[in-house]
Protein backbone atom coordinates (compact mmCIF):
# COMPACT_ATOMS: atom_id res chain seq x y z
CA UNK A 1 0.00 0.00 0.00
CA UNK A 2 1.25 3.04 -1.24
CA UNK A 3 1.64 6.36 1.19
CA UNK A 4 -0.87 7.82 -0.49
CA UNK A 5 -3.95 4.93 0.31
CA UNK A 6 -3.45 5.31 4.17
CA UNK A 7 -4.57 8.63 4.17
CA UNK A 8 -8.16 8.55 3.56
CA UNK A 9 -9.84 12.05 3.28
CA UNK A 10 -13.35 12.68 4.88
CA UNK A 11 -16.19 14.53 3.32
CA UNK A 12 -20.21 14.52 3.02
CA UNK A 13 -20.29 14.42 -0.63
CA UNK A 14 -18.15 12.97 -3.31
CA UNK A 15 -19.55 14.53 -6.84
CA UNK A 16 -17.79 12.62 -10.04
CA UNK A 17 -17.78 14.86 -12.71
CA UNK A 18 -16.76 19.01 -12.53
CA UNK A 19 -19.28 19.85 -15.56
CA UNK A 20 -21.56 22.34 -15.05
CA UNK A 21 -23.97 19.98 -13.27
CA UNK A 22 -21.21 18.78 -10.93
CA UNK A 23 -20.40 22.59 -9.67
CA UNK A 24 -24.26 23.49 -9.42
CA UNK A 25 -24.74 20.73 -6.78
CA UNK A 26 -21.69 22.36 -5.06
CA UNK A 27 -24.21 25.26 -4.60
CA UNK A 28 -27.30 23.26 -3.62
CA UNK A 29 -25.44 20.91 -1.41
CA UNK A 30 -23.97 23.54 0.10
CA UNK A 31 -26.79 25.43 1.20
CA UNK A 32 -27.94 22.22 3.21
CA UNK A 33 -24.14 22.10 4.95
CA UNK A 34 -23.08 19.55 3.18
CA UNK A 35 -19.13 19.82 1.84
CA UNK A 36 -18.07 18.28 -1.47
CA UNK A 37 -15.11 16.89 -3.09
CA UNK A 38 -15.32 16.82 -6.45
CA UNK A 39 -13.09 14.48 -9.29
CA UNK A 40 -12.89 14.69 -12.82
CA UNK A 41 -10.68 13.21 -15.50
CA UNK A 42 -9.96 16.73 -16.97
CA UNK A 43 -7.06 19.50 -15.23
CA UNK A 44 -9.56 22.16 -14.95
CA UNK A 45 -13.36 22.27 -13.84
CA UNK A 46 -16.03 22.85 -16.60
CA UNK A 47 -16.14 19.10 -18.58
CA UNK A 48 -17.79 19.65 -21.75
CA UNK A 49 -18.28 23.30 -21.70
CA UNK A 50 -14.19 23.53 -21.17
CA UNK A 51 -13.17 20.87 -23.26
CA UNK A 52 -14.99 20.69 -25.99
CA UNK A 53 -16.73 24.11 -26.51
CA UNK A 54 -15.29 26.41 -24.58
CA UNK A 55 -15.67 29.54 -27.02
CA UNK A 56 -19.23 27.94 -28.41
CA UNK A 57 -22.02 30.73 -27.15
CA UNK A 58 -24.83 28.45 -25.25
CA UNK A 59 -28.32 30.15 -26.09
CA UNK A 60 -30.58 28.35 -23.26
CA UNK A 61 -29.45 28.79 -19.70
CA UNK A 62 -31.93 31.04 -18.27
CA UNK A 63 -31.34 34.78 -18.22
CA UNK A 64 -27.88 34.44 -19.83
CA UNK A 65 -29.50 34.78 -23.57
CA UNK A 66 -26.15 33.95 -24.67
CA UNK A 67 -23.19 32.53 -22.65
CA UNK A 68 -20.07 30.85 -23.58
CA UNK A 69 -19.15 27.82 -22.28
CA UNK A 70 -15.99 28.85 -20.17
CA UNK A 71 -18.23 31.73 -19.73
CA UNK A 72 -20.58 29.48 -17.82
CA UNK A 73 -17.95 27.31 -15.76
CA UNK A 74 -16.24 30.65 -14.59
CA UNK A 75 -19.29 31.74 -13.06
CA UNK A 76 -20.47 28.62 -11.39
CA UNK A 77 -16.77 28.77 -9.99
CA UNK A 78 -17.66 32.26 -8.36
CA UNK A 79 -20.99 31.21 -7.51
CA UNK A 80 -19.84 28.28 -5.54
CA UNK A 81 -16.57 29.50 -4.23
CA UNK A 82 -18.40 30.34 0.06
CA UNK A 83 -18.62 26.38 0.05
CA UNK A 84 -14.67 25.78 -0.80
CA UNK A 85 -15.39 22.60 -2.51
CA UNK A 86 -12.04 20.53 -2.86
CA UNK A 87 -11.72 19.44 -7.04
CA UNK A 88 -9.14 16.50 -8.03
CA UNK A 89 -8.33 17.18 -11.39
CA UNK A 90 -6.64 14.43 -13.55
CA UNK A 91 -8.52 11.52 -11.79
CA UNK A 92 -10.83 9.19 -12.72
CA UNK A 93 -12.66 7.70 -10.22
CA UNK A 94 -11.71 3.35 -10.39
CA UNK A 95 -14.08 2.30 -7.48
CA UNK A 96 -16.66 3.10 -5.38
CA UNK A 97 -16.88 0.56 -2.10
CA UNK A 98 -19.73 0.72 0.33
CA UNK A 99 -19.29 0.33 3.87
CA UNK A 100 -21.04 -1.09 6.43
CA UNK A 101 -22.18 1.98 7.88
CA UNK A 102 -23.78 2.81 4.55
CA UNK A 103 -21.02 5.71 3.73
CA UNK A 104 -18.69 4.99 0.68
CA UNK A 105 -15.27 4.66 -0.10
CA UNK A 106 -14.72 6.53 -3.31
CA UNK A 107 -11.16 5.35 -4.78
CA UNK A 108 -8.97 7.46 -7.74
CA UNK A 109 -7.00 5.75 -10.32
CA UNK A 110 -3.88 7.15 -8.59
CA UNK A 111 -5.19 5.08 -5.38
CA UNK A 112 -6.34 8.28 -3.32
CA UNK A 113 -9.11 7.66 -0.80
CA UNK A 114 -12.47 9.47 0.27
CA UNK A 115 -14.87 8.57 2.44
CA UNK A 116 -18.15 10.44 1.78
CA UNK A 117 -21.89 10.08 2.88
CA UNK A 118 -23.28 9.86 -0.74
CA UNK A 119 -21.84 10.01 -4.01
CA UNK A 120 -23.43 12.13 -6.47
CA UNK A 121 -22.53 11.14 -10.11
CA UNK A 122 -22.65 13.92 -13.09
CA UNK A 123 -20.65 12.49 -15.34
CA UNK A 124 -22.13 13.98 -18.26
CA UNK A 125 -21.03 11.88 -21.36
CA UNK A 126 -18.57 10.00 -19.09
CA UNK A 127 -14.80 10.44 -19.16
CA UNK A 128 -12.87 11.90 -21.76
CA UNK A 129 -9.92 9.14 -22.73
CA UNK A 130 -7.91 9.19 -25.45
CA UNK A 131 -9.43 8.37 -28.80
CA UNK A 132 -7.98 5.22 -30.40
CA UNK A 133 -7.25 6.14 -33.93
CA UNK A 134 -9.61 4.47 -36.83
CA UNK A 135 -6.80 1.90 -38.21
CA UNK A 136 -7.83 -1.52 -38.50
CA UNK A 137 -5.78 -4.15 -36.06
CA UNK A 138 -4.99 -1.18 -33.69
CA UNK A 139 -6.33 -3.25 -30.95
CA UNK A 140 -3.42 -5.92 -31.04
CA UNK A 141 -0.76 -3.26 -29.97
CA UNK A 142 -2.21 -1.48 -27.39
CA UNK A 143 -0.11 -1.46 -24.29
CA UNK A 144 2.37 -3.51 -25.71
CA UNK A 145 3.96 -0.87 -28.61
CA UNK A 146 0.91 1.72 -29.16
CA UNK A 147 0.34 4.09 -26.24
CA UNK A 148 -2.11 6.87 -26.06
CA UNK A 149 -0.43 8.84 -23.09
CA UNK A 150 3.46 8.80 -21.95
CA UNK A 151 3.17 7.44 -18.56
CA UNK A 152 6.83 6.44 -18.00
CA UNK A 153 9.05 8.12 -20.68
CA UNK A 154 11.67 4.59 -20.03
CA UNK A 155 8.99 2.77 -21.54
CA UNK A 156 10.69 4.55 -25.36
CA UNK A 157 14.10 4.66 -24.53
CA UNK A 158 16.01 3.18 -27.52
CA UNK A 159 12.87 2.82 -29.25
CA UNK A 160 11.89 4.17 -33.16
CA UNK A 161 9.09 5.99 -32.48
CA UNK A 162 6.41 6.96 -34.67
CA UNK A 163 4.15 9.75 -33.28
CA UNK A 164 0.44 10.72 -35.21
CA UNK A 165 -0.88 14.18 -34.62
CA UNK A 166 -0.58 17.73 -35.18
CA UNK A 167 -1.59 18.66 -31.92
CA UNK A 168 0.28 20.32 -28.77
CA UNK A 169 0.67 16.41 -27.68
CA UNK A 170 2.22 15.14 -30.39
CA UNK A 171 4.51 18.15 -30.84
CA UNK A 172 5.48 18.53 -26.82
CA UNK A 173 5.77 14.38 -27.20
CA UNK A 174 7.91 14.58 -30.40
CA UNK A 175 10.64 17.24 -28.73
CA UNK A 176 10.67 15.67 -25.63
CA UNK A 177 11.14 12.05 -26.24
CA UNK A 178 13.74 13.15 -29.47
CA UNK A 179 16.81 12.89 -27.02
CA UNK A 180 16.04 8.86 -25.61
CA UNK A 181 14.47 7.50 -28.50
CA UNK A 182 16.58 5.82 -31.29
CA UNK A 183 14.91 7.95 -34.27
CA UNK A 184 11.72 9.97 -34.04
CA UNK A 185 8.85 10.22 -36.83
CA UNK A 186 6.46 12.30 -36.91
CA UNK A 187 3.27 11.49 -38.99
CA UNK A 188 0.19 14.21 -39.75
CA UNK A 189 -1.97 14.23 -42.68
CA UNK A 190 -1.22 17.88 -43.63
CA UNK A 191 1.62 20.36 -43.12
CA UNK A 192 -0.28 22.51 -40.80
CA UNK A 193 -0.40 22.13 -37.23
CA UNK A 194 -2.35 23.15 -34.46
CA UNK A 195 0.55 22.77 -31.89
CA UNK A 196 1.84 26.18 -30.44
CA UNK A 197 4.09 27.78 -33.39
CA UNK A 198 6.87 27.94 -31.30
CA UNK A 199 6.99 23.53 -31.05
CA UNK A 200 6.41 23.39 -34.71
CA UNK A 201 9.30 25.99 -35.07
CA UNK A 202 11.30 23.96 -33.17
CA UNK A 203 10.41 20.68 -34.98
CA UNK A 204 10.65 21.86 -38.48
CA UNK A 205 14.45 22.82 -37.39
CA UNK A 206 15.03 19.11 -36.25
CA UNK A 207 13.91 17.74 -39.17
CA UNK A 208 16.03 20.23 -41.11
CA UNK A 209 19.06 19.32 -39.07
CA UNK A 210 17.82 15.49 -40.09
CA UNK A 211 17.43 14.26 -36.44
CA UNK A 212 13.77 13.43 -36.77
CA UNK A 213 11.88 13.22 -40.00
CA UNK A 214 8.24 14.63 -40.41
CA UNK A 215 6.35 12.54 -42.70
CA UNK A 216 2.37 13.72 -44.24
CA UNK A 217 0.15 11.36 -44.58
CA UNK A 218 -2.64 8.99 -42.43
CA UNK A 219 -1.70 5.36 -41.40
CA UNK A 220 -3.79 2.57 -43.23
CA UNK A 221 -2.48 -0.32 -41.33
CA UNK A 222 -0.16 -1.93 -38.94
CA UNK A 223 2.78 -4.55 -39.14
CA UNK A 224 4.48 -6.67 -36.66
CA UNK A 225 3.40 -9.89 -34.17
CA UNK A 226 3.09 -10.48 -31.10
CA UNK A 227 1.71 -6.93 -30.11
CA UNK A 228 4.92 -5.83 -31.32
CA UNK A 229 4.67 -3.41 -34.20
CA UNK A 230 7.56 -3.16 -36.97
CA UNK A 231 5.83 -0.86 -39.23
CA UNK A 232 3.58 1.00 -40.34
CA UNK A 233 1.63 1.30 -43.55
CA UNK A 234 1.24 5.48 -44.80
CA UNK A 235 -0.58 6.76 -47.22
CA UNK A 236 1.13 9.81 -48.53
CA UNK A 237 -1.57 12.47 -49.68
CA UNK A 238 -0.22 11.66 -53.28
CA UNK A 239 -2.26 8.75 -52.59
CA UNK A 240 1.29 6.44 -52.38
CA UNK A 241 1.67 3.48 -49.63
CA UNK A 242 5.13 3.98 -47.97
CA UNK A 243 6.60 1.84 -44.72
CA UNK A 244 7.52 3.41 -41.75
CA UNK A 245 9.44 1.42 -39.66
CA UNK A 246 8.65 2.07 -35.91
CA UNK A 247 8.68 -0.18 -32.44
CA UNK A 248 6.53 2.26 -30.39
CA UNK A 249 3.44 4.23 -31.76
CA UNK A 250 2.15 7.07 -29.73
CA UNK A 251 -1.38 8.56 -31.70
CA UNK A 252 -2.67 11.68 -30.98
CA UNK A 253 -6.10 11.94 -31.66
CA UNK A 254 -8.00 13.85 -29.59
CA UNK A 255 -10.49 12.49 -26.62
CA UNK A 256 -13.75 10.70 -26.25
CA UNK A 257 -16.03 10.05 -23.99
CA UNK A 258 -17.07 6.69 -21.95
CA UNK A 259 -18.67 5.87 -19.09
CA UNK A 260 -15.75 4.29 -18.05
CA UNK A 261 -15.57 1.71 -14.68
CA UNK A 262 -18.85 3.29 -13.58
CA UNK A 263 -20.37 0.79 -15.89
CA UNK A 264 -19.23 -1.92 -13.03
CA UNK A 265 -20.60 -0.76 -10.04
CA UNK A 266 -24.26 -2.39 -9.90
CA UNK A 267 -26.19 0.41 -10.82
CA UNK A 268 -29.16 -0.17 -12.85
CA UNK A 269 -27.97 1.17 -16.74
CA UNK A 270 -29.89 1.70 -19.64
CA UNK A 271 -28.00 2.37 -23.08
CA UNK A 272 -25.08 3.60 -20.83
CA UNK A 273 -26.88 5.94 -18.97
CA UNK A 274 -27.61 5.57 -15.23
CA UNK A 275 -31.32 4.82 -14.42
CA UNK A 276 -32.95 7.74 -11.86
CA UNK A 277 -36.37 8.39 -10.38
CA UNK A 278 -37.61 12.22 -11.03
CA UNK A 279 -38.15 12.78 -7.27
CA UNK A 280 -34.75 12.14 -6.11
CA UNK A 281 -32.35 11.48 -9.16
CA UNK A 282 -31.40 8.70 -6.66
CA UNK A 283 -30.14 5.23 -8.50
CA UNK A 284 -30.98 1.73 -7.52
CA UNK A 285 -27.91 2.27 -4.98
CA UNK A 286 -29.50 3.82 -1.73
CA UNK A 287 -26.56 6.60 -1.69
CA UNK A 288 -25.24 7.18 -4.90
CA UNK A 289 -27.25 9.70 -7.30
CA UNK A 290 -26.98 10.41 -10.64
CA UNK A 291 -27.66 13.59 -12.53
CA UNK A 292 -26.92 16.10 -15.73
CA UNK A 293 -26.45 14.04 -18.75
CA UNK A 294 -25.58 10.89 -17.61
CA UNK A 295 -29.19 9.76 -16.28
CA UNK A 296 -31.84 8.74 -17.96
CA UNK A 297 -36.03 8.92 -16.80
CA UNK A 298 -38.79 8.96 -18.71
CA UNK A 299 -39.00 12.79 -20.55
CA UNK A 300 -35.61 13.46 -19.90
CA UNK A 301 -33.93 16.25 -21.77
CA UNK A 302 -30.25 16.49 -21.77
CA UNK A 303 -30.04 19.94 -20.75
CA UNK A 304 -27.44 21.87 -18.47
CA UNK A 305 -31.02 23.74 -16.92
CA UNK A 306 -32.25 20.29 -16.44
CA UNK A 307 -29.05 18.95 -14.55
CA UNK A 308 -29.50 22.13 -12.37
CA UNK A 309 -32.92 21.44 -11.58
CA UNK A 310 -31.90 18.06 -10.98
CA UNK A 311 -29.46 18.71 -8.74
CA UNK A 312 -31.61 21.19 -6.43
CA UNK A 313 -33.57 18.09 -5.87
CA UNK A 314 -31.33 15.53 -5.47
CA UNK A 315 -29.65 17.64 -2.83
CA UNK A 316 -32.40 17.93 -0.62
CA UNK A 317 -32.66 14.06 -1.15
CA UNK A 318 -29.25 13.69 -0.18
CA UNK A 319 -29.93 15.59 2.89
CA UNK A 320 -32.88 13.67 3.67
CA UNK A 321 -30.53 9.95 3.23
CA UNK A 322 -27.58 11.67 5.44
CA UNK A 323 -29.65 13.15 8.01
CA UNK A 324 -33.19 11.20 8.05
CA UNK A 325 -34.30 12.47 11.40
CA UNK A 326 -33.64 16.31 10.28
CA UNK A 327 -36.22 18.27 9.49
CA UNK A 328 -35.19 20.52 6.43
CA UNK A 329 -36.78 24.22 6.26
CA UNK A 330 -37.27 25.10 2.99
CA UNK A 331 -36.08 28.45 2.88
CA UNK A 332 -34.74 31.00 -0.28
CA UNK A 333 -31.70 33.00 -0.65
CA UNK A 334 -33.10 35.78 -1.60
CA UNK A 335 -35.07 35.98 2.08
CA UNK A 336 -33.48 33.93 4.60
CA UNK A 337 -30.87 35.42 6.45
CA UNK A 338 -29.22 31.80 7.42
CA UNK A 339 -28.88 31.33 3.52
CA UNK A 340 -27.09 34.47 3.04
CA UNK A 341 -24.60 33.44 5.97
CA UNK A 342 -23.63 30.75 4.50
CA UNK A 343 -23.17 32.25 1.11
CA UNK A 344 -21.12 35.31 2.33
CA UNK A 345 -23.11 38.12 1.31
CA UNK B 1 -36.87 23.16 -50.14
CA UNK B 2 -33.18 21.84 -51.74
CA UNK B 3 -32.78 18.18 -51.96
CA UNK B 4 -29.93 16.42 -50.48
CA UNK B 5 -28.45 13.24 -51.35
CA UNK B 6 -26.26 10.80 -48.86
CA UNK B 7 -24.87 7.70 -50.14
CA UNK B 8 -24.31 5.41 -47.47
CA UNK B 9 -21.29 3.14 -47.21
CA UNK B 10 -22.98 0.23 -48.72
CA UNK B 11 -24.36 2.13 -51.65
CA UNK B 12 -27.85 3.00 -50.10
CA UNK B 13 -29.10 6.34 -51.29
CA UNK B 14 -31.05 8.43 -48.94
CA UNK B 15 -32.66 11.71 -50.79
CA UNK B 16 -33.76 14.24 -48.37
CA UNK B 17 -35.90 17.41 -48.31
CA UNK B 18 -32.93 20.17 -46.73
CA UNK B 19 -34.52 23.18 -45.22
CA UNK B 20 -32.44 26.26 -45.81
CA UNK B 21 -29.90 27.29 -42.99
CA UNK B 22 -30.09 23.64 -41.48
CA UNK B 23 -26.56 21.65 -41.79
CA UNK B 24 -25.97 18.77 -43.79
CA UNK B 25 -25.58 16.74 -40.81
CA UNK B 26 -28.50 17.81 -38.75
CA UNK B 27 -30.38 16.16 -42.15
CA UNK B 28 -28.51 13.14 -41.94
CA UNK B 29 -29.55 12.43 -38.05
CA UNK B 30 -33.02 13.74 -38.71
CA UNK B 31 -33.67 11.11 -41.20
CA UNK B 32 -31.39 8.54 -39.62
CA UNK B 33 -28.94 8.11 -42.57
CA UNK B 34 -26.35 5.40 -41.55
CA UNK B 35 -22.59 6.08 -40.28
CA UNK B 36 -23.40 9.60 -39.29
CA UNK B 37 -22.54 9.53 -35.76
CA UNK B 38 -22.48 13.69 -34.39
CA UNK B 39 -21.09 12.42 -31.12
CA UNK B 40 -20.93 16.48 -30.49
CA UNK B 41 -24.08 17.46 -31.77
CA UNK B 42 -22.46 20.18 -34.39
CA UNK B 43 -20.15 21.90 -32.52
CA UNK B 44 -17.19 21.09 -34.44
CA UNK B 45 -15.61 19.63 -31.34
CA UNK B 46 -16.07 15.54 -33.13
CA UNK B 47 -14.89 14.67 -36.40
CA UNK B 48 -17.65 11.87 -36.40
CA UNK B 49 -19.84 13.61 -38.89
CA UNK B 50 -16.86 13.23 -42.14
CA UNK B 51 -18.59 12.69 -45.27
CA UNK B 52 -17.26 13.17 -48.38
CA UNK B 53 -18.39 15.51 -50.95
CA UNK B 54 -19.31 14.63 -54.69
CA UNK B 55 -16.35 16.51 -56.73
CA UNK B 56 -18.87 18.08 -58.82
CA UNK B 57 -20.10 19.91 -55.57
CA UNK B 58 -16.72 21.04 -54.03
CA UNK B 59 -16.77 24.12 -55.36
CA UNK B 60 -20.67 25.61 -54.15
CA UNK B 61 -19.97 23.54 -50.73
CA UNK B 62 -16.34 25.39 -50.47
CA UNK B 63 -13.39 24.22 -48.48
CA UNK B 64 -13.37 23.86 -44.52
CA UNK B 65 -12.27 26.53 -42.03
CA UNK B 66 -9.25 26.23 -39.98
CA UNK B 67 -11.19 24.55 -37.03
CA UNK B 68 -12.79 22.13 -39.10
CA UNK B 69 -9.11 21.18 -41.32
CA UNK B 70 -8.17 20.69 -37.20
CA UNK B 71 -10.78 18.56 -36.43
CA UNK B 72 -10.65 16.44 -39.80
CA UNK B 73 -7.33 15.33 -38.60
CA UNK B 74 -9.08 13.03 -36.29
CA UNK B 75 -11.18 11.73 -38.96
CA UNK B 76 -10.80 8.01 -41.08
CA UNK B 77 -9.55 8.06 -44.44
CA UNK B 78 -9.48 11.36 -44.73
CA UNK B 79 -9.48 12.92 -48.50
CA UNK B 80 -9.39 16.76 -50.33
CA UNK B 81 -13.45 16.35 -50.59
CA UNK B 82 -13.52 15.74 -46.94
CA UNK B 83 -16.07 17.91 -44.95
CA UNK B 84 -17.74 17.74 -41.75
CA UNK B 85 -21.30 17.62 -42.54
CA UNK B 86 -22.22 19.87 -39.24
CA UNK B 87 -20.35 22.51 -40.85
CA UNK B 88 -22.06 22.74 -43.82
CA UNK B 89 -24.81 25.02 -44.36
CA UNK B 90 -27.82 24.22 -46.73
CA UNK B 91 -28.93 26.76 -49.34
CA UNK B 92 -30.67 27.14 -52.60
CA UNK B 93 -27.44 26.85 -54.41
CA UNK B 94 -26.70 23.26 -53.06
CA UNK B 95 -30.30 21.81 -54.05
CA UNK B 96 -28.97 18.49 -55.78
CA UNK B 97 -25.58 18.36 -53.60
CA UNK B 98 -24.44 14.69 -52.78
CA UNK B 99 -22.13 13.87 -50.41
CA UNK B 100 -21.17 9.85 -49.14
CA UNK B 101 -20.37 8.70 -46.17
CA UNK B 102 -17.28 7.06 -45.31
CA UNK B 103 -16.76 3.47 -44.55
CA UNK B 104 -16.57 4.98 -40.77
CA UNK B 105 -16.20 7.41 -38.16
CA UNK B 106 -13.48 8.06 -35.87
Amino acid sequence: MSDKSNSIAETDVVIIGAGPVGLFAVFELGLLDLKCHLIDILDRPGGQCAELYPEKPIYDIPAWPEISGQGLTDRLMEQIAPFDPVFHFNRMVAGVEKQDDGSFIVTTDEDEKIKAKVVVIAAGGGSFQPKRPPVPGIEAFEDTSVFYSVRRTEEFKGHDLLIIGGGDSALDWTLNLLPIANSVTLLHRRDAFRAAPDSVNKMKALVEKGDMSLQLGQVTGLNGSDGQIESANVKTSDGDIVDVKCTRILPFFGLTMKLGPIADWGLNLNENLVSVDTEKFATNEPGIFAIGDINTYPGKLKLILSGFHEAALMAHAAKKHIDPDERIVFQYTTSSTKLQKKLGV
Amino acid sequence: MPKITYLAHDGTKFEVDAENGSTVMENAIKNSVPGIEAECGGACACATCHVYVDEAWTEKTGSPEAMEEDMLDFAYDVQPTSRLSCQIKVTDDLDGLVVKVPERQA
